[in-house]
């Protein structure tokens, strides 16, 4: 089972959670080129390794998460918050 | 076969007596037996038959890996089958069936399958129905139908009941500093070294008494255990018995069954049957034992063949002497000892040792001492006999060949290739077995998580080493807790004093191929089925293992896995460790699937949502139905009504008079903030900037990828407060996106969303006379005048009784509408305000399904229309896309392939005999091409009140205009109706929407 350690709750097991999708994306403006959203929406590299993923903690404090997780080991580096106002907050 | 019970012997065992009965007959065994040992003692014959040639089958093990005794227990909807006869532990009135036989295990029809075992080898059934269905769909003859029900009865094992399981599980969750996983001498001396130094430490065992080996162990070692598992138990330590650590997991997390109730004659109905834990450890100690692993030899699975370790916890355990005259085949140090008490317990024992010569000599003497014949460089050959066996031709080494010798006669055979350390857990977290040549045995690999190994589970066979290896593995999980690099120390494992020799099979017939050496005896897999698979190329163990379908039964290859990786090596040339190991996964042994399910059934499946006016629903009369977890009103039925009766006249009443619905189920939103407006503007399609306080707008929401995601009404009700309504089905998805978009996409808003769905009742007042009895309800009845309240206005207001009130004038039905919430705990007064004066004036209440004909009717879309696979244009909705803005998916939308003219898009659909009625979910041909891919599909379907005829809702190429005057072929394949059909505009009720503005 994976455990997130949520910056609000603490180690929590992951159905708590839901998964978001990948956590490197630069979204693009909203008025960006089709190319630029095709380019957001659908190209998607498939890491074997390390990568940001989101994540809501849905039965918990209801934040997106950024969470660094290694495909291959379930292990998990980093847990941040996603809303960049609140990244200067910690436990 | 002529097993006794012998006095003196019998650690476990109690003194009451047990009746039980065993297909059909009575027989008695004691308190503490297994069935096993009470159908071992009372020498019934063969217990099982085998999966493929129904061959007979008895005992070959004492515990969880057994692969013969396969039976089984209880009847009814509580018939368990495939129950190991070797771990279910015996109780007052147990019934028991053998199984995969007709009429009975002792006479098998079936049988006839071992004379045609050359037609049953590996890969008989890719080999014979190759190019037929289902292996090759679309061709053929039908061949493999035709047999398929034959085959499928004659190769199996039990049949489970079809009727629901009466029983009920529990799920648990536990939490601890370590879990040790066995109670032998290793995991209780490593339980009671972490529980000393302060740990929270839990120690589960699967067997239904503590002890591991200790309980076979020839001395009687009740007392020592009883002792050490109280000073456990006196220092804190968690201890749970028949409890079965099935799998782990990530970060030291582990699946647990513990079986409450199964050894009990008369279960208390108020405990579960089965406990399912999630154990939630720092760290795992693995103290999982060994198990003793035979070889393939000619009839090596007949009955009265087992391995020596489980002759001796019959004897030594249970007091039952397997045999009179035993027989004992061997590689390795561990038989001499049973065969030492074997003979002191009676038997006439003769111990055949492959091995050439002994250095150390101290075991072999001892078993002299108690009269056992032994004999070096012999083995058993083949066993004899046929539903039990009756002796052995023994095999000689000469030079490095294996002949033929002589015959012993014996009445029970006991045959060890060796052991093989119990590593399943740990190969489930992806750590392979390392092949360790000495030992012959794969021990566990290193692992970087926070989990130990201690005794013969990793490869340690003395009793010292065991001790030593569990004390180290409880330093290593202190050190580890406390954070200091851990400083125990443990030998390597030592091995046997005399080298174990090197034996997985053994051929000494001439006729090869006549007679079967079983390597898996559950799948009835033989060594010529691996010599078959090597010739015919799968020569990878896992191509093998599929090919051959070894190790794939119940026991999952805990017997015969190492045995068929030998014979591959060797068919190879190559040494076992380049051949590779098969990943064993959870769980170790079965699980029910009632205990996976847990309490999560039947009504308790999922959770329950009902609206605050669900009690003032039922007592009108209500019928409820489930919409997602939603109870929500179906229909209101009056007496000697039909349900397309009583819909029918709820949709004609509030087209021509006033209907009532409960829409509590609507998820709800606050929207809030001063970049409230900016937000919505971004999510809907439509603008929303300029939505004024007091005014409600429809809006859709598009996913990134240009799809309609969801559609609402969202309410202003200041410019920094909104109150957003969702479709039902959406609703958490609807908050969770919007949380997403402001906290991962848009951080510079300054909104907060919130659910308040549970926060407001809601009821939807439709039909001309809608005006006319919420006048009656409000404080002040000009609050809603046409003037007050237009179309698309909001409110807050009060009811009578000062009851506080939001009321929007937005429609559904297509009729003068207005959705009025109050606070959820006003709810049933706010409907018993609303249904006194509706009722006054001749109105109804009406359920989900008038509010589907309604809608239908009106031509509005929902759930079924809104797929995921729709663009605005598709649903009719091309003009909700604003082109003065930029909004989510407003980029992806405009792909040329979602412009296409001929995708199909939203239509009305009507019978062309009226008197037809047609499905949702039909399929939309045109005239001349029926079949293959449709052009379109229907969504929904109603029986019409307005225009006296069944109509419906779906999508087709091009539309409504494409296809004008063509009849459409609408077909029900799954029903088998097929209808002739128009299309034409999905809005078709009052399309110019004046009845909404009245
Ligand atoms: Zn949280």
């Amino acid at each position: 089972m994976i455990k997130i350690d949520c910056p609000f709750c603490g180690v929590r097991d992951h159905s708590e959670f839901s998964y978001g999708g990948d956590g490197s994306i630069e979204w693009p403006a909203l008025d960006a080129s089709a190319s630029d959203w095709v380019t957001a929406v659908y190209e998607r590299d498939n890491i074997r390794g390390k990568q940001w993923e989101t994540w809501h903690h849905l039965y918990g404090c209801r934040q997106w998460l950024l969470v660094e997780r290694d495909t291959l080991t379930h292990e998990i580096h980093t847990v941040k918050l996603a809303h960049s106002g609140c990244g200067q907050l910690s436990r | 076969m002529s097993a006794t019970r012998v006095d003196g012997y019998g650690w476990s065992l109690g003194a009451a007596t047990l009746n039980f009965s065993w297909d059909g007959t009575r027989y008695q065994g004691r308190e503490g037996d297994t069935l096993a040992s009470a159908l071992l003692v009372n020498n019934v014959g063969p217990i099982g038959r085998s999966f493929k040639y129904h061959r007979p089958r008895g005992i070959t093990s004492a515990g969880v890996e057994e692969s013969g005794a396969l039976v089984t227990v209880g009847q009814g909807d509580r018939r368990d089958p495939n129950v190991r006869a070797t771990t279910q532990t015996l109780y007052e009135g147990l019934q028991a069936y053998g199984q995969n036989a007709w009429p009975n295990v002792r006479y098998d029809a079936g049988a006839i399958n071992n004379v045609m075992g050359r037609f049953f080898a590996a890969g008989f059934y890719y080999k014979t129905f190759f190019g037929l269905p289902p292996f090759d769909t679309g061709s053929g003859t039908g061949v493999w139908m035709k047999y398929e029900s034959l085959i499928r009865k004659a190769a199996g094992m039990g049949s489970a009941s079809t009727a629901p399981d009466p029983d009920h599980y529990e799920h648990a969750h536990g939490f601890c500093d370590v879990l040790v996983v066995g109670s032998g001498p290793a995991g209780r001396r490593a339980a009671s070294v972490a529980v000393q130094s302060g740990l929270n430490v839990w120690l589960v065992e699967q067997d239904s008494a503590f002890g591991g080996t200790d309980l076979s162990a020839t001395d009687n070692r009740q007392q020592l255990i009883g002792q050490s598992i109280a000073e456990l138990e006196a220092a804190g330590v968690t201890l749970l018995k028949r409890t079965t650590a099935f799998g782990l997991y990530d970060n030291a997390v582990a699946g647990l069954l513990e079986r409450v109730t199964d050894h009990e004659a008369d279960p208390s109905p108020w405990l579960p049957r089965q406990r399912f834990w999630t154990v939630r450890a720092t760290r795992i100690i693995l103290a999982t034992g060994a198990l003793e692993r035979g070889y393939a030899f000619a009839h090596n699975d007949r009955p009265g063949v087992m391995t020596p370790s489980a002759a001796a916890t019959y004897l030594n355990r249970y007091g039952v002497l397997a045999g009179q005259t035993i027989c004992i085949g061997t590689n390795n140090d561990s038989a001499y000892r049973t065969a030492t008490d074997l003979a002191k317990a009676g038997a006439v024992v003769t111990l055949l040792d492959a091995r050439t010569r002994l250095q150390h000599p101290q075991l072999s003497d001892a078993a002299k001492a108690a009269g056992v014949n032994v004999r070096l460089r012999s083995l058993p050959g083949k066993a004899l006999g046929r539903c039990s066996v009756t002796g052995v031709k023994t095999a000689v080494l000469a030079g490095r060949e294996w002949r033929a010798q002589s015959r012993i006669a014996c009445d029970a055979l006991l045959v060890s290739g060796g052991w093989s350390p119990v590593v399943h857990l740990l190969s489930h977290r992806g750590v392979r077995p390392v092949w360790n040549e000495t030992l012959q045995a794969f021990l566990p690999g290193e692992t970087s998580e926070p989990i130990s190994v201690c005794g013969s589970a990793a490869g340690y066979w003395s009793e010292q080493q065991c001790l030593d290896s569990g004390e180290a593995a409880a330093h290593d999980a202190v050190d580890a807790m406390a954070g200091v690099t851990g400083t125990a120390t443990i030998s390597v494992p030592l091995g046997w004093d005399n080298p174990i020799a090197p034996l997985y099979a053994l051929n000494i017939d001439t006729r090869s191929g006549q007679t079967k050496a079983f390597v898996d005896l559950q799948h009835d897999v033989t060594s010529s089925d691996i010599a078959l698979a090597h010739r015919e190329g799968f020569v990878s163990v896992e191509h093998m293992k599929r090919y051959t379908t070894l190790g794939m039964a119940n026991d999952q290859g805990k017997n015969g896995n190492v045995i068929g990786l030998a014979l591959l090596a060797d068919a190879l040339g190559t040494a076992i460790d380049s051949v590779g190991t098969t990943t064993f996964r959870p769980p170790y042994t079965p699980v029910a699937i009632g205990a996976l399910a847990g309490p999560h059934k039947g009504s308790h499946f999922r959770p329950l949502r009902r609206t605050p006016l669900h009690a003032w629903n039922l007592a009108a009369g209500g019928t409820l139905i489930e919409a997602g977890l939603w109870q929500r009103p179906w229909y209101f039925k009056q007496t000697n009504e039909s349900l397309e009766e009583t819909y029918s006249r709820e949709a004609r009443v509030t087209r021509q008079r006033v209907g009532l619905c409960d829409v509590t189920s609507l998820g709800k939103i606050a929207v809030q903030g001063p970049d409230a407006a900016e937000f919505l503007d971004r999510v809907y399609t439509n603008p929303f900037k300029t939505l004024q306080p007091g005014r409600a707008r429809y809006g859709i929401m598009l996913r990134d990828d240009g799809m309609v995601f969801d559609d609402g009404t969202t309410w202003c009700l200041s410019p920094t407060d909104y109150f957003m309504t969702t479709t039902t089905a959406h609703a958490g998805a609807v908050l969770q996106r919007l949380e997403e978009l402001l906290q991962v996409r848009w951080p510079e808003l300054r909104v907060h969303v919130s659910s308040v769905t549970d926060q407001w009742a809601g009821v939807s007042v439709a039909g001309p006379l809608a005006r006319q009895v919420l006048e009656q309800c409000v404080a002040d009845a000009e609050t809603v005048s046409d003037a007050a309240l237009p179309f698309m206005g909001v409110i807050d207001t009060e009811l009578q009784h000062a009851i506080p009130a939001r009321i929007a004038r937005i429609s559904f039905s297509g009729e003068l509408g207005y959705e009025v919430y109050t606070p959820s705990g006003f709810g049933p007064e706010m409907m018993t305000q609303l249904w006194t004066e509706a009722q006054a004036v001749g109105g109804c209440l009406y359920g989900l399904e008038a509010l589907n004909t309604l809608r239908i009717e009106k031509g509005h879309v929902t759930g079924a229309e809104l797929d995921g696979n729709i663009t605005l244009q598709d649903a009719g909705l091309g003009n909700m896309g604003a082109s003065s803005k930029a909004y989510v998916g407003s980029v992806l939308k405009d792909r040329p392939e979602l412009r296409r003219e001929d995708r199909p898009s939203l239509v009305g659909l009507s019978p062309v005999n009226t008197s037809e009625r047609f499905n949702a979910g039909s399929l939309l041909y045109a005239p001349d091409k029926v079949g293959g891919h449709p052009i379109g599909w229907v969504t929904g379907v109603t029986f019409s009140p307005q225009y006296d005829h069944w109509i419906g809702i779906g999508y087709i190429e091009g539309g409504a205009t494409a296809w004008p005057t063509t009849d459409i072929v609408c077909t029900d394949p799954i029903r088998g109706a097929q209808t002739t059909v128009r299309v034409s505009t999905a809005h078709r009720y009052d399309p110019e929407g004046a009845r909404v503005r009245g």
